[in-house]
């Protein structure tokens, strides 16, 4: 007799979203399925606008990387112009990546994932948040509210606020960047460091404890993308992309994030709002990709900067091939934020950062336009397509989290399996399903262009689909007797 | 409209925050409270938020709503909440006007379905929402909270700032009335 349970209300994540544990006939795990529950249509919505109001319409696609979508859509207008960008606005632009890919990260590590990570996969639920981190350990709670704050600042010194800033806008971006804000920057980036060395220090000395979420958190070859510069290190706002399967092989390199369509599509599932992209040459569902932190230390060589390379380094000797254990995506992401901070400070020196030549102007020279940068959840691309007076006929958004959709719905399984015991439920099994879901960090208000929180709901159900029981998130079983008992 | 003198001085308010159908920034902007969030950690209790686990949810003083109510179950939720919530806050323009989120009801839900799930795909083994199953249905049309439920306070702002926040707060804490900036946009 199969049966299926429902998980809802996944909480301390970026979105709308449940599980599905299909149960087999001898009452083990047999499957699982992530879904996503949430839908704002921003494709649609834009159309007949401007392509100008672009970046700051599809900022308000996420509340936590703005500044991803406000670029990716202003490199697509840049595309619609034909313009050079300047290189002062270039250098404003690459210095909002860095801050939103650390402030991020530091939400995604700091606030989400740590109470997990610090306080135990089955710790009181009713404890287990960053408000009950702040009680327990004050100084680390406070090191990481203070190391998102720095991230935050940084765009605000930019862009004139924190979230969806009007700063980058097709051809440039709209104000010049002053002294006193590089300097007030420059000011924080040893105690930003100093929290960095800290949370890799606490890290590393968990890896013991987690050997069983590191095996089965999503531990699986697949292929990895991800944009590097010239030198085959981390790249964020430029680049290529390059692909490497799970033994760390090559299998595309220095492909045009532009011409995407070519290598990458997407397929649409009645069971989530998410959409599900693939790599084209391997179809669907074969071409499974990951992308996002874990990916980006795996298809460059090095960071390229020092601080990071010595900890990638380290990453990258837990494995032969490419690091395929999900759970190191916390690993790549503290990576990834010392190797902004150390970006930060570099480009605070060059003196171009502070030049008054920060937008060119031009009028519609382009009807198609493709946008790409390196989101703090991997890949991010903005298409449009414009009629004559510069009106969106046509948008296509692929998102970072959605790449990942195929490789989470198989660590959700993975971890199900291993964890999950459907005749004697635990919370602390639920929440390492919900844990391996954190580890890619989902934003499912971008990846839907929607978000909401993820209720935690298991329904167990016959074949017949008959409910046979309940458990919503921390409240224990409940009788199918009541089927009003859920809402 | 406020109804905080009932607390005895030693219960700390018991706040929740939700987000339907928006894009998070609100609550980037809460979380953009930075240190003031460790002196709010101890004068208020936090019930239930996307940053905490947590079950039904329990009845409370005040939440902040984030979003729009886009689909059914954002609307069952609402009403719930509505129910167990003494002060209910539309926090933030999706909130309080449908702002981005309501820019879809311009089009039909089926156009807007078809532009995001067929146009643009190469598999199209369904179109989500489409009918009874795991995924709520998308409703016709987008509503602000005020529309649904009733609201106590409006905090405006694509995201309301830090400040604005903590001045909601802050006042329902202290049992006053608070001072928020009316404007558009």
């Amino acid at each position: 007799m199969g049966r299926e349970l429902r998980i809802e209300r996944v909480t301390r994540i970026e979105g709308h979203a449940k599980v599905t544990i299909q149960i087999d006939d001898a009452g083990a795990v047999a499957d699982a399925r992530f879904h996503v529950t949430e839908f704002r249509g921003f494709e649609k919505l834009c159309e007949g606008r401007p392509f100008v109001e672009m970046p700051g319409l599809m900022a308000r696609v996420c509340g936590i990387c703005p500044i991803s979508h406000t670029l990716a859509s202003s490199k697509a207008g840049d595309r619609l112009l034909g313009v050079e960008v300047p290189r002062t606005a270039v250098l404003q632009r690459r210095l909002a990546t860095y801050a939103q890919i650390l402030q991020s990260h530091a939400l995604s590590f700091f606030h989400l994932s740590s109470p997990d990570l610090l306080l135990g996969m089955d710790a009181d639920p009713a404890r287990r948040h960053i408000f009950a981190l702040i009680a327990d350990d004050p100084d680390f709670a406070r090191r990481g509210i203070r190391l998102r704050q720095f991230g935050q600042r940084v765009i605000e010194l930019l862009g004139g606020q924190r979230i969806h800033p009007a700063f980058s806008v097709p051809g440039g971006v709209t104000r010049a960047f002053k002294a006193a804000g590089r300097d007030e920057i420059r000011g924080g980036i040893a105690e930003a460091m100093q929290t960095l060395e800290l949370a890799s220090d606490r890290l590393e000395g968990l890896f013991e404890r987690f050997r069983d979420e590191i095996e089965s958190f999503g531990d699986f070859s697949s292929l990895f993308l991800g944009l590097v510069d010239d030198n085959d290190e981390l790249e964020f706002y430029d680049g290529t992309i390059r692909i490497v399967d799970g033994e760390g092989n090559v299998v595309a390199d220095r492909l045009d994030p532009e011409r995407y369509t070519t290598y990458l599509a997407e397929a649409s599932e009645p069971w989530s709002y998410m959409k599900v992209p693939y790599y084209k040459p391997l179809g669907y569902p074969g071409g499974m990709y990951r992308v996002g932190p874990l990916a980006r230390v795996n298809v460059a060589q090095r960071a390229g900067t020092p601080r990071a390379d010595r900890q990638l380094r380290a990453l990258k000797s837990t494995s032969t091939g490419a690091v395929c254990a999900s759970f190191h995506y916390h690993w790549a992401r503290v990576i990834e934020m010392i190797h902004a901070v150390e970006r930060i400070e570099a480009l605070l020196d060059d003196s171009e950062l502070l030049g008054s030549q920060i937008q060119a102007k031009a009028l519609l020279n382009r009807r198609s336009g493709i946008g790409a940068c390196e989101a703090p959840r991997g890949i991010l691309f903005h298409h449009y397509r414009v009629d004559q007076q510069g009106r969106v006929e046509q948008a296509n958004l692929l998102i970072a989290t959605a790449q990942n959709n195929l490789a989470i719905n198989r660590a959700v399984a993975q971890a199900a399996r291993r964890f999950v015991v459907p005749d004697r439920l635990e919370e602390g099994m639920l929440n390492r399903v919900e844990a391996t879901i954190r580890c890619f960090d989902p934003c499912l208000s971008c990846s839907t262009h929607a978000i909401g929180q993820m209720p935690l709901v298991i329904e167990v159900r016959d074949p017949s689909g008959q409910l046979r029981a309940r458990i919503v998130r921390g409240d224990g079983m409940e009788s199918p007797a009541d089927p009003n008992s859920g809402r | 409209m406020m109804q905080t003198n009932g607390h005895a001085p030693s219960s700390r308010p018991r706040v929740a925050t939700v987000w339907l159908a928006g894009c998070s920034g609100c609550h980037m902007s809460f979380l953009d409270l930075d240190e003031r969030l460790i002196d709010l950690a101890a004068r208020v209790e936090l019930c239930a938020s996307p940053l905490t686990d947590y079950k039904d949810f329990p009845p409370v003083d005040l939440t902040l709503v984030e979003g729009a109510v886009a689909n059914e179950e954002n609307l069952r939720e609402i009403r719930h909440i509505r129910a167990r919530t003494k002060i209910l806050v539309a926090f933030g323009d999706c909130a309080v006007t449908g702002n981005i989120t309501a820019m879809r009801n311009a089009f039909a839900v089926e156009d807007v379905l078809d532009r995001a799930y067929r146009a643009t795909s190469l598999v199209v083994r369904g179109v989500p929402g489409t009918s009874e199953g795991v995924i709520p249905r998308l409703l016709e049309r987008v509503q602000p909270l005020h529309e649904v439920v009733d609201v106590d306070f409006f905090l405006q702002g694509c995201p309301p700032s830090a400040d604005q926040i903590f001045e909601l707060l802050s006042a329902v804490i202290e049992g006053r009335s608070p001072a928020l900036t009316r404007r558009f946009g």
